[in-house]
């Protein structure tokens, strides 16, 4: 019987203590003793914030020197930044819970090319960057890239990066093979994807210790946006974004894609898992193709140990594009004007140089692509490869390829389709069928 | 106050308890009348807000075509539900959840079965043996993923490292559904047979041992007292584990899903031969964005648990009306 008074009144102390609790929590904003300012000229604006800056990748995107210079400039904010070693595929997952609640993104985050496009159908939880006077921009970016981030007129987003094409290959692998190593005798055996098929299958004579190229995914997606360009202009989805499963040129990359996968050509690779990225430091393969950002992958994937064993070629094909982000303002954040700053920095010619120089991705502003410092850039890692000259010059030619809404889930949905032939859990023609079932589930 | 009461000189007692007994039953009645109110209170207050609500807000949900895609969401009544029977993905995924827990449920139980009786015998350094089995229930269970993920790696992976030296062939682990679904039980199992195998040692502990004596003088052997006393006596706790593995079992998420690493992890495999509905359910809310038929998957799971569940419980009452 003694018990129970004790316990209410512990019930009771412990609903007081966290009352105060709260109470205190509530109080913080009002006790705070307001900082006697310097008479700085800041009028109010030197309060420190703090501004997080979203972004995926094994390795960001090479921003570390630039945040540096930003937060010297700007004393009163300190920049965070997340995301580094992230997927897209996930990143992009939990950016668009994030945005759909209106809580927990970042102040500035990354949109990929392929995921901008959900996006456009959610232009009221994102600052219109043209209110803070992002619209006198437009000169710093490749035509189709401002297009891309700018839907309706509504700046959503400031491009940082493109993926214009060209392809890596081992020149120790390519030795060992017979197979000539110099970058432009070896551009020059592969000008369309065909004579890259009969390249692969002299590789494969040869009997070297490894396969050809990494995953036929990776060859199917930078052939896709090749073609594509080239012709329809989209991939899965029109440009009134509707699915059409039918375009031509989905099969024409499949195609050619199983045809690799027949002469043996593929590793079988799922692209970005552990034993991927073990495969560059095993050298199981020789080739991968290689959108601009792929060169900061690799460097980071194989290590030093394989320093200068890499080099850089023209892809098959003509021109195509694989990727490349933009910059854009959540309208959840409490700082609009200071993240639109901060975007607009880092969206700057010279910061894209900056980028470009950190990691490899290669620079959406045409003043940056014409820099001296991107032009006559060369990649120590890739054997001095001149990568600013290789990828820089396509950039200009480049024709863009309409992305539609779910266009990651109908690529994963076409990938997945090829890995099991790779795997032989299917025919060619079966998981042409499995991808199309699945895709138009999606639509 | 019974003591005080008992202590008291006779006397007394009648007097000065009564005025204090006339208050206090107020106060009681009160404190007994409201306080298991309170004390239940906290539960269902969470449950309200963490139970309750996303339920009556999934069956809305799954009656619209939800999608942060679209700006619009219209009610489309019961056609989430009629799509869903006719979708051959979800039914493999059903079929695969069902699959990996019978290949994984049943040699893990077998396992704790004879694992728990060596340990109910007296050996040296029992109390560490016990513990040991018991150690991989505390490893978290993406961790368990990701080295088993190493390990049935096709390349690089110590089991296929282990079948070359003895002349087999490499396997790749995640391509056919055998082999996908054996490399998933065996992590399930590697957590969750020690677990068991405790269970059912506290259990055996619980069973006299003048059973055994009495059969042993009888001339019946270890195996014969295993199977004739040991595990008929079990059979509560058996069943108990049962119910228990397929809860687990029917929610089957992080061991599939991080089978794979890198792209393409929710579609469990490339012709999804190892996605369970859990990961359909989260690919389908997650990558394709279909929030409206996401809570359509979610609230068939709901039923498939019950019915099961059900089943669980009626086999339960058949045996406890047995005995």
């Amino acid at each position: 019987m003694s018990v129970r008074p004790i316990r209410r009144s512990k019930t009771l102390a412990m609903l007081g203590a966290t009352a105060v609790l709260i109470a205190a929590c509530g109080g913080d904003d009002d006790t705070e003793p307001a900082e006697p300012e310097t008479e700085a000229g800041d009028n109010g604006d030197a309060e420190p914030i703090t501004l997080v800056v979203d972004v995926f990748g094994e390795q960001g995107f090479g921003y570390e020197a630039l945040y540096e210079e930003y937060m010297e400039q700007n004393p009163h904010v300190t920049i965070e930044e997340r995301g580094a070693g992230l997927g897209v595929g996930d990143y992009n997952d939990r950016l668009v819970q994030q945005i759909t609640a209106g809580s927990g993104a970042g102040d500035v985050v990354a949109l990929e090319e392929g995921t901008i496009v959900q996006f456009y159908a959610q232009l009221d939880k994102f600052v219109d960057l043209a209110e803070y006077g992002a619209g006198d921009l437009q000169d710093n970016f490749l035509p189709w890239k401002w297009e891309q981030g700018t839907p309706g007129g509504f700046i959503l987003g400031l491009g940082t990066d493109v993926g214009s094409m060209a392809m890596c290959y081992r020149r120790d692998l390519f030795e060992e093979a017979g197979l000539p190593t110099d970058r432009d005798e070896v551009s020059a055996m592969w000008p369309t994807w065909d004579e890259y098929i009969d390249v692969g299958g002299e590789f494969v004579d040869a009997d070297v210790d490894a396969e050809f190229l990494d995953a036929a995914t990776n060859v199917y997606n930078t052939m896709l946006m090749q073609i594509a360009g080239n012709n329809s202009g989209y991939t899965y989805y029109d440009t009134e974004n509707n699915l059409d499963l039918d375009n031509p040129d989905i099969k024409a990359a499949w195609d050619m894609t199983i045809e690799m996968i027949e002469n043996d050509l593929s590793a079988g690779l799922n692209s970005f898992s552990d034993e991927w990225n073990a495969g560059f430091q095993g050298a199981s393969f020789a080739t991968i193709a290689c959108p601009a950002w792929m060169t900061g992958v690799i460097a980071g994937a194989a290590g030093d140990e394989a320093e200068g064993l890499w080099d850089v070629a023209d892809a098959p094909g003509d021109g195509g594009n694989w990727g490349g982000s933009f910059l854009a303002v959540p309208a959840e954040t409490e700082h609009p004007a200071e993240a639109a700053e901060l975007a607009k920095f880092l969206t700057t010619p010279e910061a894209h140089i900056e980028a470009f120089e950190a990691l490899g991705n290669l620079p959406s502003s045409p003043q940056a692509l014409e820099d001296d410092a991107v032009l006559e850039s060369t990649n120590e890692y890739f054997n001095d490869a001149p990568t600013g000259e290789i990828f820089g010059s396509g950039a200009f030619d480049l024709k863009p390829v309409h992305l539609g809404p779910q266009n990651n889930a109908i690529r994963t949905a076409f990938e997945d389709a090829l890995r099991s032939v790779e795997q032989g859990e299917r025919s060619p023609d079966e998981a042409w069928q499995a991808a199309r079932d699945a895709a138009s589930g999606i639509g | 106050m019974n003591l005080q009461a008992s202590v008291a000189p006779p006397g007394q007692s009648t007097g000065t308890p009564r005025p204090r007994r006339a208050r206090r039953p107020s106060w009681a009645r009160l404190d007994m009348k409201i306080s298991p109110y309170l004390y239940v209170a906290p539960f269902f207050i969470l449950f309200a807000i963490f139970g309750l609500y996303p339920l009556g807000y999934t069956v809305w949900i799954s009656m619209t075509d939800t999608s942060p895609l679209s700006v619009d969401t219209s009610f489309v009544g019961t056609e989430n539900f009629v799509r869903l029977f006719g979708d051959t993905r979800f039914w493999n995924s059903v079929i695969n959840t069902l699959g990996m827990f019978v290949v994984a449920t049943i040699p893990q139980l077998l396992m704790a079965l004879i694992l728990a009786n060596w340990l109910n015998r007296r050996l040296r350094a029992i109390g560490f043996f016990r513990m040991a089995i018991a150690i991989p229930i505390v490893t978290s269970t993406a961790v368990v993923a990701l080295v088993f993920g190493m390990f049935f790696a096709r390349d690089y992976g110590l089991a296929n490292g282990v079948l070359e030296l003895f002349g087999f062939d490499r396997i790749d682990w995640r391509s056919s559904t055998w082999s996908s679904w054996l490399a998933i039980s065996s992590m399930v199992d590697w957590r969750w047979t020690g677990y068991n195998a405790l269970i059912y040692l506290a259990a055996m502990q619980a069973i006299p041992r003048d059973m055994f004596e009495a059969a042993e003088i009888d001339g019946a052997s270890r195996m014969r007292q295993f199977w004739q006393i040991t595990v008929p006596l079990l059979k509560p706790t058996i069943i108990f584990t049962v119910i228990i593995s397929t809860i687990y079992g029917l929610q089957l998420f992080t061991e599939p899903l991080m089978f794979t690493s890198g792209s393409g992890a929710l579609s469990g495999g490339t012709t999804g031969q190892f996605q369970t509905i859990t990961m359909y359910l989260v690919q389908v809310m997650r990558t394709y964005n279909q929030w409206g038929y996401a809570g359509a998957i979610a609230l068939v799971l709901f039923l498939l648990i019950v019915i099961m569940s059900a089943i669980n419980f009626l086999l339960i009452r058949r045996i406890s009306s047995d005995r």
